[in-house]
C-alpha cells in the first residue's frame, strides 16, 4: 500500500503549482483521480477516455495490455493525462510518495503543452469528455436499434478504423471548400498579365475543369466517401463522422509526441528540484528520472529525445559555446523565452528539423539502418556526411510522417463510380498484405470498385478491389 | 494561479465499474474464435492434430482479427540512437521482427506486432470445429437411449418415512422447537412448568409429529450408446499416404462422435482379402499385402454388430477407407453387403482415397456404389488433405433420420 495520504498529495501539489506558476507555465484547471492496476489497464485501452464507444478493438487492446503486464513485459505508466478542459490525469495507487509527486510535476508541463501548443487549438478540450460521451452514446444507440445491431455497426466501424488516420495532417491549416476551389481555378485559368502582349501572340485559353470531384485531391478519405456515397444511411454517416472527429483529436497528440514528452520531463526535473526535497526522496527522484529518460539503444525514446532537445535550446540561448556564438550571433531571445516560444508554433517534424542540430545528434550517437536480407543493418552514422540523411529519415518518421499519404483523385474514374485513390509515394513502400485488406475495407464503405495507385518496387501498379476480388494491375 | 486542483480519491466501487471492456473483451473473443472456425479446414489439414491427446496446444495461426490500415513497408529506412559506438555494417535487428525504432521511436501509428497466432488446446478446437456440425437427427436419439445408472437423490423431507431414513437431527430440532413454544405458551398464561414428584422438570417426549425423514427420489439417467466402427482396407495398394488420409477421417470421425453420445466404442476393422478385428495400433500401423474382397470387411463388421452391438441399443456409424482396388468378382458381394450395413447403421459411408493423379489408372469402387440408394449412405472421394474437412462434413449431412 502507498505511503502517503491524499491530504499529502493535495499539500504536494500546492508547492508544485506555485513552482510551476514562477516558472511561467500556464495550465488547465487539473483534476487527478487515483486508480489501482486494472483501471488503469482499462483507461490504456480506451486512450484514457473516460467514456468511449464500444468496439472490440478495445476488447482487444485490454487484453493485450494486461497479457503483457501480467508477464511482467511490460510495467504500466506512472500517470496518463488527457487533454480536455480541466485536464483530467491518473494516478496509480500504488505508487510511492516521491513517483507521485515527480508525475504531478509531469502532468503539468503535459497540461501546459496541450493548452498552448498551436496544434491542440483545434481539439476544442473544454468539449472533450461530453464529445466522447455523446459518441458512445450514439454508437450504443445505433448498435440497440434492432433495424442495424452491432454486425451492422461493426462493419462500419471496422471500416472506418482502417482508414481513419488518412486524414488531413496539419490541422491548423484551414480546409478549402468546393465553391472556393472553383474560384480559385478559375482565377487560375484566367491570362497572366503580360507587359508585352502587343509581341506575344495571344495565349489560348483553357477553360478550367469545374465538374471534376474532387476538385483538388482530398487528403480526408473517410469524410469524402462519407459526403460523396448516396447509398450510405445517416447512421452510416454519423459513424464515419465519429470516428473522424477522434481521430482529429488523436492527431495532435501524435504530431507531437516528442516534444511534449520532452517538455514534461524537462518541467518535472526543474520543477521536482526546486523543491528541495530531503536527501533520500532526491536520490529516489534521480533513479526514477534516469529510468524514464534513458536512452532506449538501438530505438528512439522520445522522452530521451525531446528533453535533450529542449536541454540543447535553452543552453544555446542562454551560454552559447564559443563556436556557436560565431556561427548563429549572439542570441537575439533568452532561453526562457525561446523554449516557451517554441512549445507554441512547433510540432515535432518542424521542432526536430530547426533545433536537432548536428551536435547534438553525434552526442545522441542517432544511426540510420536499412533492411539488408533479413537483417537490419546500420548504414549511416552522425558524421559530417551522414548527420543530414538520418535527420531526413528520423523526421519522416514522426508523428503523421509514419502513415502514408493517400488522396482521393476521382470519385467518378471511368464514368462508372470507380473510386480513384493516389498513394502519394516517397520511397517507402506499402505494405501489400495490408494494403489488399485495407482496401477491401475501403470498397466495403464506398459500395463500388475502388483502385488505388502507388509503386511497388519501384513500378507504378494499381491495386483494384472489386466485387470479384483483389487485383494488382501495372501501369505505364 | 489558476483554480484549484480536484484529487479524487481510490474508491473501490470506481475500480469495479472500470472494468468496462468487459463487453469488447467478449465481442474480440467471439471474433477469435470465428476466425479460427474459418480456417479449420487448414488446421484439420495439419498433420500434427491427429492421435494427439486432448491437452495438447495447438498453435492457430490468425486472421480477421488485425486491424488492417495502410502502413509502410520493410523496405524503409529508420533511425535508432547508439551507445557512443554506432558503425556503418553493424547489425541491429532483423527485419520482419520487431526491430529498432519501431518502438516508441516511430512515435507514429505503425501498429505494433499483433498476435498472430493463438493458443488453443486440442479439446477446444474439437468442440469449435463441432459447434456447426449439429447431428440433424437429434429427435432420434429418444430411441436410442437406455437408461441406465439409477441412483436416488435427495429431495426435502418428509413427515413419514422407513427408519433408516430418519433424519435425527432434524427431528430433535422439531421437538426443541415444540419445547420452546410450550414454554412460552406456559409463561405467557402464568403456569408452572409441571413437575416431576422429585422437583426436576418433567420429561418432554418425541412426539409423531416430530419425527423428520430424508426423501429420496430415484433418478433415471439416459445413456446414449455409439459404436463407431471404422474399416479399412489393408491391402498391399495402400501405403502410408493413403493410410494417413484415412486415419484423420477416422480420427475426424471418432471426435465427432465422441461429443455428441456419451459413451462411444470404437471397432477397429482391418481386412484385404479377409477380414479380423484389430487394435487401434495395429490398424494405422501394421501393413500388409495381398489383394482386396471389400465384402469380407463388411461381412465382418456385420458378425460384429449382430455380436455385441444390436441396432435398437446403439447408434452405429461405420465408415469404411479404401484406394477402391477391389477384385471385380467381390462387387457384388460387397454391394449386397453395404446395403445391408447401411439398413443398420445411422451413416455409413466409404471414402475412397486416391492421392492425387492415381484415380485416373486405378479402378474404383465410386462406380459400383452409385447403385447403392441408400439415404445415409454417402461416397467420397479423398484426393488430398485439404478434401477431408469438406468430404467429412458431406458424409454427416447424409445422418438418416429414423422414425
Amino acid at each position: 500500500m502507498a505511503n502517503y495520504e491524499v491530504q499529502e498529495l493535495v499539500e504536494w501539489d500546492n508547492r508544485i503549482r506555485e513552482k510551476a506558476a514562477e516558472f511561467g507555465l500556464d495550465w488547465f484547471p487539473q483534476e487527478f483521480e487515483i486508480c489501482d492496476h486494472v483501471g488503469m489497464l482499462g483507461y490504456m485501452a480506451y486512450s484514457g477516455m473516460p467514456s468511449h464507444y464500444p468496439h472490440w478493438s478495445y476488447g482487444k487492446s485490454y487484453e493485450k495490455l494486461k497479457t503483457l503486464y501480467d508477464y511482467g513485459v511490460n510495467g504500466l505508466p506512472y500517470e496518463m493525462v488527457i487533454n480536455s478542459n480541466p485536464a483530467i490525469a491518473y494516478l496509480m495507487r500504488d505508487n510511492t510518495l516521491l513517483l507521485q509527486i515527480l508525475t504531478i510535476a509531469h502532468v503539468y508541463g503535459h497540461n501546459d503543452f496541450f493548452k498552448n501548443n498551436f496544434t491542440f487549438k483545434s481539439t476544442r478540450a473544454e468539449l472533450t469528455i461530453e464529445r466522447f460521451k455523446a459518441h458512445a452514446m450514439r454508437v450504443r444507440r445505433y448498435m440497440e436499434d434492432p433495424s442495424i445491431g452491432i454486425e451492422k455497426v461493426e462493419r462500419i466501424l471496422d471500416g472506418a478504423h482502417a482508414l481513419a488516420f488518412q486524414c488531413r495532417r496539419n490541422l491548423a491549416i484551414r480546409k478549402i471548400g468546393r465553391a472556393e476551389q472553383i474560384e480559385r481555378a478559375v482565377e487560375a485559368a484566367q491570362p497572366r498579365q503580360d507587359p508585352f502582349s502587343r509581341l506575344h501572340a495571344r495565349p489560348d485559353y483553357h477553360a478550367p475543369e469545374t465538374n471534376k470531384v474532387p476538385l483538388e485531391p482530398d487528403e480526408d478519405v473517410l469524410l469524402f466517401i462519407r459526403d460523396h456515397n448516396p447509398l450510405l444511411q445517416e447512421w452510416e454517416q454519423d459513424l464515419l463522422t465519429i470516428v473522424d472527429e477522434e481521430t482529429k483529436y488523436f492527431l495532435p497528440m501524435m504530431e507531437t509526441k516528442i516534444m511534449n514528452e520532452g517538455w514534461a520531463s524537462y518541467w518535472h526535473k526543474k520543477i521536482v528540484e526546486s523543491l528541495n526535497l530531503e536527501q533520500g526522496m532526491h536520490l529516489e527522484f534521480i533513479v526514477r528520472h534516469n529510468q524514464v529518460l534513458r536512452p532506449t539503444p538501438g530505438q528512439i525514446n522520445p522522452y530521451h529525445l525531446g528533453f535533450k532537445i529542449w536541454e540543447d535550446l535553452y543552453r544555446r540561448h542562454t551560454e552559447p559555446t564559443p563556436e556557436e556564438l560565431k556561427r548563429d550571433g549572439y542570441p537575439v531571445k533568452n532561453g526562457t523565452e525561446k523554449i516557451f516560444e517554441a512549445r507554441e508554433v512547433e510540432r515535432d517534424s518542424s521542432f526536430l528539423r530547426r533545433y536537432l542540430t548536428e551536435n547534438l545528434m553525434r552526442e545522441l550517437d542517432l544511426f540510420q539502418y536499412e533492411p539488408r536480407g533479413d537483417e537490419l543493418v546500420i548504414d549511416k552514422v552522425s558524421d559530417e556526411a551522414g548527420w543530414q540523411t538520418i535527420k531526413e529519415t528520423l523526421i519522416r518518421n514522426v508523428g503523421a510522417g509514419s502513415i502514408p499519404v493517400i488522396k482521393v483523385e476521382d470519385a467518378d474514374f471511368g464514368h462508372n463510380r470507380t473510386l480513384y485513390l493516389k498513394h502519394y509515394h516517397d520511397g517507402r513502400d506499402l505494405q501489400l498484405d495490408y494494403a489488399e485488406k485495407t482496401i477491401s475495407f475501403v470498397h466495403r464503405l464506398w459500395g463500388r470498385e475502388c483502385v488505388l495507385e502507388t509503386s511497388l518496387q519501384g513500378k507504378r501498379s494499381l491495386l483494384c478491389f472489386n466485387d470479384r476480388g483483389f487485383s494488382v494491375r501495372a501501369l505505364k | 494561479m489558476t483554480s484549484e486542483t480536484i484529487f479524487r480519491e481510490y474508491r473501490i466501487s470506481d475500480a469495479e465499474r472500470s472494468d468496462r471492456s468487459a463487453g469488447d473483451r467478449l465481442r474480440h473473443r467471439e471474433k477469435v474464435r470465428e476466425s479460427i472456425r474459418e480456417n479449420i479446414a487448414d488446421i484439420i489439414a495439419e498433420e500434427s492434430i491427429i492421435g494427439k491427446n486432448k491437452d495438447k496446444i495447438i498453435k492457430v495461426p490468425l486472421r480477421g482479427i488485425k486491424e488492417y490500415r495502410f502502413i509502410y513497408g520493410e523496405n524503409a529506412p529508420g533511425v535508432g540512437q547508439g551507445d557512443g559506438n554506432a558503425q556503418p555494417g553493424q547489425v541491429v535487428g532483423k527485419t520482419g521482427k520487431e526491430g529498432p525504432g519501431q518502438g516508441d521511436g516511430k512515435a507514429g501509428d505503425r501498429p505494433g506486432v499483433d498476435y498472430y497466432e493463438t493458443d488453443v488446446t486440442l479439446d477446444e478446437l474439437i468442440e469449435i470445429m463441432f459447434e456447426d456440425l449439429e447431428l440433424p437427427n437429434l429427435e432420434r436419439r429418444a430411441l436410442r437411449e437406455i437408461p441406465t445408472d439409477r441412483f436416488a437423490k435427495r429431495k426435502g423431507y418428509r413427515h413419514v418415512g422407513i427408519r433408516v431414513r430418519l433424519d435425527k437431527r432434524r427431528t430433535a430440532r422439531q421437538r426443541v422447537k415444540r419445547v420452546l413454544a410450550t414454554r412460552h405458551n406456559q409463561i405467557a398464561q402464568g403456569l408452572e412448568t409441571p413437575k416431576n414428584a422429585d422437583g426436576n422438570e418433567r420429561r418432554f417426549p418425541f412426539h409423531q409429529d416430530d419425527l423428520r425423514y430424508k426423501h429420496l427420489e430415484t433418478d433415471v439417467r439416459e445413456e446414449s450408446n455409439a459404436a463407431v466402427i471404422c474399416i479399412m482396407d489393408t491391402s498391399g495398394s495402400m501405403d502410408t499416404m493413403k493410410k494417413y488420409l484415412a486415419r484423420s477421417f477416422f480420427f475426424l470421425l471418432y471426435q465427432f462422435i465422441s461429443t455428441r453420445y456419451r459413451n462411444v466404442e470404437i471397432v477397429f476393422v482391418a481386412h484385404h482379402t479377409e477380414a479380423t478385428e484389430v487394435t487401434e495400433d495395429e490398424f494405422f500401423h501394421k501393413g500388409e499385402a495381398g489383394g482386396t474382397f471389400i465384402s469380407s470387411g463388411y461381412q465382418k463388421a456385420l458378425d460384429i454388430i449382430a455380436e455385441r452391438y444390436h441396432p435398437s441399443l446403439w447408434n452405429l456409424y461405420a465408415f469404411h477407407c479404401s484406394d477402391g482396388d477391389n477384385f471385380d468378382s467381390d462387387n457384388p458381394a460387397a454391394l449386397r453387403a453395404a446395403k445391408e450395413l447401411s439398413e443398420i447403421c445411422n451413416l455409413f459411408g466409404y471414402g475412397e482415397i486416391k492421392p492425387l493423379g492415381s484415380r485416373y489408372y486405378e479402378s474404383s469402387m465410386l462406380n459400383v456404389f452409385r447403385r447403392l440408394d441408400a439415404p445415409n449412405f454417402q461416397a467420397v472421394l479423398i484426393e488430398r488433405k485439404e478434401d477431408i474437412w469438406p468430404s467429412f462434413k458431406a458424409f454427416l449431412s447424409k445422418d438418416r433420420v429414423k422414425e
